[in-house]
Parts: C-alpha cells; sequence; structure tokens
C-alpha cells in the first residue's frame, strides 16, 4: 500500500507540470496566477501522501493545512494587488 | 477481509482523484481564455482535494482509536477549509480580471 501511495504521489508531481506550464507561459499575469493556485491545490494533497509515507500523518496534516490557507491569502493579496493595473488586455496579444 | 475492503475503497478513492486532477491541468492548458481557464481550475481541483482526502482517511479506518479519529476529522476540516477557500479566490481572481479591464474571448469573425 506505501508502494502505491508513492505512486500516486508521481502521478501527482507529473500533473503539477501543465499548471507550471501555463506559470511560465501564461499571456497575461492573471494566467499565472490561476496556475500557481492551481498548483498549491495539488500539493496540499501531496504533503499528506508524504505523511503517510513517513509515518508521521499527524504532524503533516498540520502543514497542509498551513500551506492551505497560505496558498489562500498569496492568491487573495496577488489579485486584490492587480486590481489597479491596466493593460491586461494589449498584453493577452503580445504573443 | 476488512482490509481487502478498506484498501479496495482507498485504491478507488485515490485514483478518481486522480484523474479529476489531471483533467483540471488538462482543462487549464487548452482552454482559450482567462476566464474560461478558470472554470477547470476552480471546480475540479475541489473536487479531487475532497476524493482524494475521503480515500487516504478511508485508509486510516485499519486501526480505529481516538487519535485516529481525531486525525481524520482534522484531515476534513482541510477540505471543509478548501471548500470556502477555493471559490474565493476564484471570485477574487475573476474580479481582478474585469476589473482591469480584460474582455472575454469571443469567437473571431471570418475575414471579409
Amino acid at each position: 500500500m506505501i508502494y502505491f501511495f508513492s505512486c500516486i504521489a508521481v502521478g501527482l508531481c507529473l500533473t503539477m507540470i501543465l499548471p507550471l506550464y501555463r506559470c511560465l507561459m501564461g499571456p497575461t499575469v492573471l494566467d499565472r496566477l490561476v496556475g500557481v493556485n492551481a498548483i498549491g491545490s495539488k500539493t496540499v494533497v501531496l504533503l499528506l501522501l508524504i505523511g503517510y509515507l513517513y509515518g508521521r500523518v499527524d504532524m503533516f496534516v498540520d502543514i497542509a493545512l498551513a500551506y492551505a490557507f497560505l496558498n489562500f491569502v498569496a492568491v487573495l493579496a496577488a489579485s486584490r494587488y492587480f486590481h489597479k493595473r491596466k493593460g491586461l488586455y494589449e498584453e493577452s496579444f503580445m504573443e | 477481509m476488512m482490509h481487502i475492503i478498506i484498501n479496495i475503497l482507498s485504491v478507488f478513492c485515490l485514483l478518481t482523484g486522480l484523474i479529476f486532477f489531471i483533467g483540471g491541468a488538462v482543462g487549464i492548458m487548452r482552454m482559450p481564455d482567462f476566464y474560461s481557464r478558470l472554470h477547470p481550475a476552480g471546480k475540479l481541483d475541489t473536487l479531487g482535494i475532497f476524493t482524494m482526502v475521503a480515500g487516504l482517511v478511508i485508509y486510516n479506518f485499519h486501526h480505529l482509536s481516538l487519535g485516529v479519529v481525531l486525525l481524520s476529522i482534522k484531515m476534513f476540516l482541510i477540505v471543509f477549509f478548501v471548500f470556502l477557500a477555493s471559490p474565493t479566490a476564484t471570485h477574487s481572481i475573476v474580479d481582478a480580471g474585469m476589473r482591469a479591464g480584460l474582455r472575454p474571448w469571443t469567437k473571431k469573425k471570418e475575414k471579409e
């Protein structure tokens, strides 16, 4: 069963590549923000799986909760910051 | 016998959650617009977290004690928080895009 958990963890890491592409190549800033949010929500499950692999789930649950909260606050703060930025519409056609 | 049933349920939930996550990632890659990219990002990631954490909680039930039950409740508190936080974050990103003047994608007209 531990072997199966490590296989699921590797699959999650491979799934993270697609939003990472959106982070690096996204046409606008908000696209990068969406990619970061998607990667963060996968990382929460990955932390729980790492806790099972090490046999210390009680510790890693707290770390996962803190990571989810940090991800939420970061996305809120960044989107509040990009409110005032004009010219995102032209930037999306610059490719 | 009980162990086999618990293992099968846990494996089924984990694989279903992984399929949801892969669907969300492909949707983020292939959607044409920023606003339509938010649709798989907001929905499929939330459901993927719920299904995968449910699979891990089912695996917890191998040896039942008070600490394990408290651990399961804590893991479902993460899911509850994500269910509250993920739509809020998505709404906030959409609001930032609308106020910054980002127009939604429309089908391009054919050239004359």
